[in-house]
């Protein structure tokens, strides 16, 4: 047999879906996720889907790219090349805010969009939860929960047992990796 | 439908009665305090009038605008607030009626108006438009046209509480569509007639497009603002929701970052040509202590509120979001002042330096209070939101709230 990427149980409505991630996470797992037809409210509170941390990470980037336009400009016009342009003082800042600004917004936008990319594992071709037997058929009327491998409490039989019995779910597979 | 007299008469909410007892007031007080600024110095009173009337113009242009915006874009995050933008698109008529005395005290306000000013080769050169005839002609024709928009606007918003959403909508975007193009140029012209040629050997061309950035800014910070203070009116306390504030909020900080955009392009362009004509009017509030406002403007009128509605949190937080908007209400004034006084008072005995008054307060707080008044009025006549919108009734049936 095949490594195990998870285990899923069926339910049959949002409510029911809600209520068996508070008794999942009650009983102590960890790595759950689930699958729906559509979007619900307050699913993401309910899995304890924790706060980005890409925001953070594009504001950095940001702060970046102003230090690094504004330092690059000022290297060029002062250290490495002065040249007397109208006048002006060497240093003439003002000058250098447009590029400050774009690569302020060059460094924030392209952190953010590959950053999203990378934190959701994209570009990907396939995800194991294909596998499930039924999956194409599930996402027009079922809500599918999902224990994963990796959680530390993973063990397929207890977990079967402990959807079938304590959540009452109709339906439970095996979703096999690979 | 039981609450359908309720919905209707919404408008009625105590807390629209109070803020127009609360305009009364400080329009009562802001009216002695003029009479009593025009006794001691008629001068300054009428330069602190015209920032005054600036000021509280720009919300009403700015609700007119953002009613067409709505109309426009359509989307969730303006109908709660409908109502707040077309009560304030009604009070321009309160406006033309307060532009009187800036007519009035013209030939102070407008050096181009004063005796002799045609002595002046450049002002001569432009006296085809700067001529007090087609001043006031075009004045005219300014609150003509936003008058007769925001009437049209306003009167099919309501009669579609008794008709339907459509088909009179129709009307609404098509009046709204080119609606906007002429407020662009109107917009421009009276920035221009009005805030620009008190200077008249001084121009800038993107002189236009910064009032109008900041007339949407302003009139967004003042609806944040109405929007917090009804929350709990209904239908708003199931209309507004944190989503709602959070959208409010996020335009809010589009509408900084533009307002530091224009006014930062407009210092580039003036500071590398570094011409004659152009770069006084930047000498002019580099010096004689208006330096420190300038500065105030940059981090306090951009950085801080920049930085701080750059989370989500602050956004979607109606009690923080509400703090920032009166503080960028406040910083509005600041620029506006800084824009216009330095100028005004360049030619009076004064001088150009910082001399803040107790009477630049004055014609704000009367205009204001006035203003405030009508705009309550308006708001009381009618429902809180549209009432046949049909987010209305999802709103309604839904848990909605952002409590």
């Amino acid at each position: 047999m095949s490594k195990l990427f998870a285990v899923a149980a069926e339910f049959d409505s949002p409510e029911a879906l809600l209520e068996a991630i508070g008794k999942t996470r009650k009983a102590g797992y960890t790595k759950i996720e689930t699958y729906t037809p559509f979007p619900i409210h307050g699913l993401r509170e309910a899995i304890g889907f924790k706060k980005p941390i890409l925001p953070w990470i594009v504001f950095g980037a940001g702060l970046t790219g102003m230090c690094g336009g504004f330092f690059l400009e000022y290297w060029v016009q002062v250290l490495n090349m002065p040249y007397n342009i109208g006048g002006k003082p060497l240093n003439s800042w003002p000058a250098f805010i447009p590029i400050t600004f774009e690569t302020t917004v060059l460094l924030a936008s392209l952190t953010c969009v590959f950053g999203m990319l990378a934190f959701n594992g994209l570009p990907r071709h396939h995800h194991p939860i294909f596998n499930y037997p039924r999956f194409a058929e599930v996402m027009n009327d079922k809500f599918l929960l999902t224990i994963e491998a990796k959680d530390p409490k993973f063990d397929p039989t207890a977990i079967r047992e402990f959807f079938a019995a304590d959540l009452g779910s109709s339906e439970v597979h095996e979703v096999e990796d690979e | 439908m039981a609450d359908h007299q309720e919905l209707a008469n919404s408008g009625q909410a105590p807390e629209v009665a109070s803020l127009q007892t609360r305009g009364m007031i400080l329009g009562g007080i802001g009216l002695a305090l003029c009479a009593a600024g025009y006794m001691a110095d008629s001068a300054r009173f009428f330069e602190a009038y015209l920032v005054g009337y600036l000021y509280w113009l720009a919300i009403s242009l700015g609700c007119l605008g953002w009613t067409m915006i709505h109309h426009l874009t359509d989307g969730n995050w303006g109908f709660p607030v409908r109502r707040v933008w077309e009560s304030g698109a009604r009070t321009i008529w309160l406006m033309a009626l307060l532009f009187i005395p800036i007519l009035l005290a013209g030939d102070h306000l407008f050096p181009w108006m004063a005796e002799g000013a045609l002595e002046d080769h450049i002002i001569a050169g432009k006296a085809g438009y700067l001529n007090t005839t087609f001043f006031s002609i075009r004045a005219l024709l300014y609150f003509v046209i936003w008058g007769g928009m925001a009437l049209i606007l306003t009167s099919t918003s309501y009669k579609q509480d008794s008709e339907g959403p459509e088909p009179l909508g129709v009307r609404l975007r098509l009046t709204s569509g080119p609606g906007l193009l002429i407020m662009a140029i109107t917009v421009t012209f009276s920035a221009t007639d009005w805030a620009m040629s008190i200077d008249p050997h001084w121009f800038s061309t993107i002189w236009g497009f910064l009032f109008a950035a900041s007339d949407l800014l302003a009139a967004m910070a003042f609806t944040i603002c109405i929007a917090k203070m009804l929350e709990h009116c209904p239908p708003l306390n199931k209309a507004l929701t944190t989503d709602t504030f959070h959208d409010l909020g996020n335009l809010l900080m589009a509408f900084t970052m533009l307002w530091a955009y224009m006014s930062f392009s407009q210092f580039l362009i003036i500071w590398s040509g570094n011409t004659q004509e152009e770069a006084p009017w930047y000498l002019l509030r580099m010096d004689n202590g208006w330096i420190i406002i300038s500065v105030i403007l940059i981090v306090f009128h951009f950085m801080i509120p920049f930085t701080v509605l750059l989370t989500r949190k602050t956004k979607r937080a109606a009690n923080v979001l509400v703090k920032v908007a009166i503080f960028m209400l406040m910083m509005r004034f600041i620029d506006l002042y800084w824009l216009t006084m330095p100028t005004l008072t360049a030619h009076g005995e004064h001088g150009a330096g910082f001399h803040p008054s107790w009477i630049d307060i004055a014609p704000w707080l009367g205009v204001g209070g006035l203003w405030l008044f009508f705009f309550s009025m308006q708001l009381r006549e009618r429902p809180l939101t549209p009432l046949t919108d049909p987010r209305l009734q999802q709103a309604l049936e839904g848990t909605g709230g952002h409590h």
